[in-house]
């Protein structure tokens, strides 16, 4: 039944994100996305990530996704239509681009790679801690310099002259 | 939960790919090469994920961790030049930034 339902979060993940990226308007894009990270957060708990799952829909969905749509709102950008679309000749070098991705995988997998036995492992939330706060100590120092940097540098920037 | 790894590799790929392909079709648009950016890195984390739970190991989930403290960082400073740039300009449109065009 979970690999059922891990087709299916991707079916949706997918399309979420082919209509996110072929949206005529910031808006709109920005709420198929959701959807698809939303969908993207339960393939994670089906991996057994259960926390990860967490900070997606709490950071990615809930913070970062908002951020966008403040910003978008704040801009009162011109009406859709004056917008620059994307033309034919736009979608060229990216539909090239796919393709070389999707071709190279269509190669990878008639070529029968070694068969790796399925299933997953499900990773306690004790031993994530542990991994983060004993081994990985001074990355998460290192992180949280880099978020003070970034809330400096935004408030920089986005000051009133 | 009974799915290979390549599954998770190959959704993670493809959905790699639309984000690749939101940055270079919509070029034009400052927003939404930021969000085919966004997708690039969670087809990342996706991968990491996979691996994390295939082998067992904590460090793809500690890496996916960090991948969102950067993205968050990242998402910030952008979105803020983003405004400084409409408050100089009134637009996104990269094409109107060519100030340092020789």
């Amino acid at each position: 039944m979970e690999a059922t339902l891990f087709y299916i979060l991707a079916a949706v993940l997918l399309t979420g994100t082919l209509l996110a990226i072929t949206a005529r308007q910031a808006v709109r894009s920005i709420v198929y996305l959701v959807t698809s990270f939303f969908a993207l957060a339960l393939m994670f708990y089906l991996l057994g990530a259960p926390l990860i799952a967490a900070f997606e829909v709490i950071i990615y969905a809930g913070a970062i996704m908002v951020l966008f749509l403040f910003v978008i709102m704040m801009l009162e950008l011109e009406s859709p239509e004056k917008l620059p679309q994307p033309h034919f000749t736009n979608w060229l070098p990216a539909l090239l681009l796919a393709g070389a991705v999707v071709g190279s995988l269509v190669v990878l997998l008639c070529s029968r790679l070694r068969a790796v036995p399925p299933g997953f492992v499900e990773i306690p939330v004790r031993q994530f801690a542990f991994a983060l706060f004993k081994q990985y100590g001074v990355a998460v120092e290192v992180v949280s310099m880099q978020l003070l940097f970034a809330l400096v540098g935004a408030l920089y920037l986005g000051r009133r002259r | 939960m009974s799915v290979p790894l390549s599954h998770v590799l190959i959704v993670a790929s493809l959905m790699f790919a639309m984000g690749l392909g939101c940055v270079v079709a919509w070029r034009a648009n400052v927003i939404m090469m930021l969000i085919g950016i966004e997708i690039m890195l969670n087809a990342v984390m996706l991968t990491f994920v996979g691996g994390s739970a295939h082998w067992g190991i904590a460090d793809g989930q500690l890496f996916s961790l960090m991948l969102m403290a950067l993205t968050s960082a990242e998402v910030s400073l952008a979105l803020a030049m983003v405004v400084y740039l409409h408050r100089r300009k009134n637009t996104v449109n990269t094409d109107q930034f060519d100030s340092m065009k020789g």
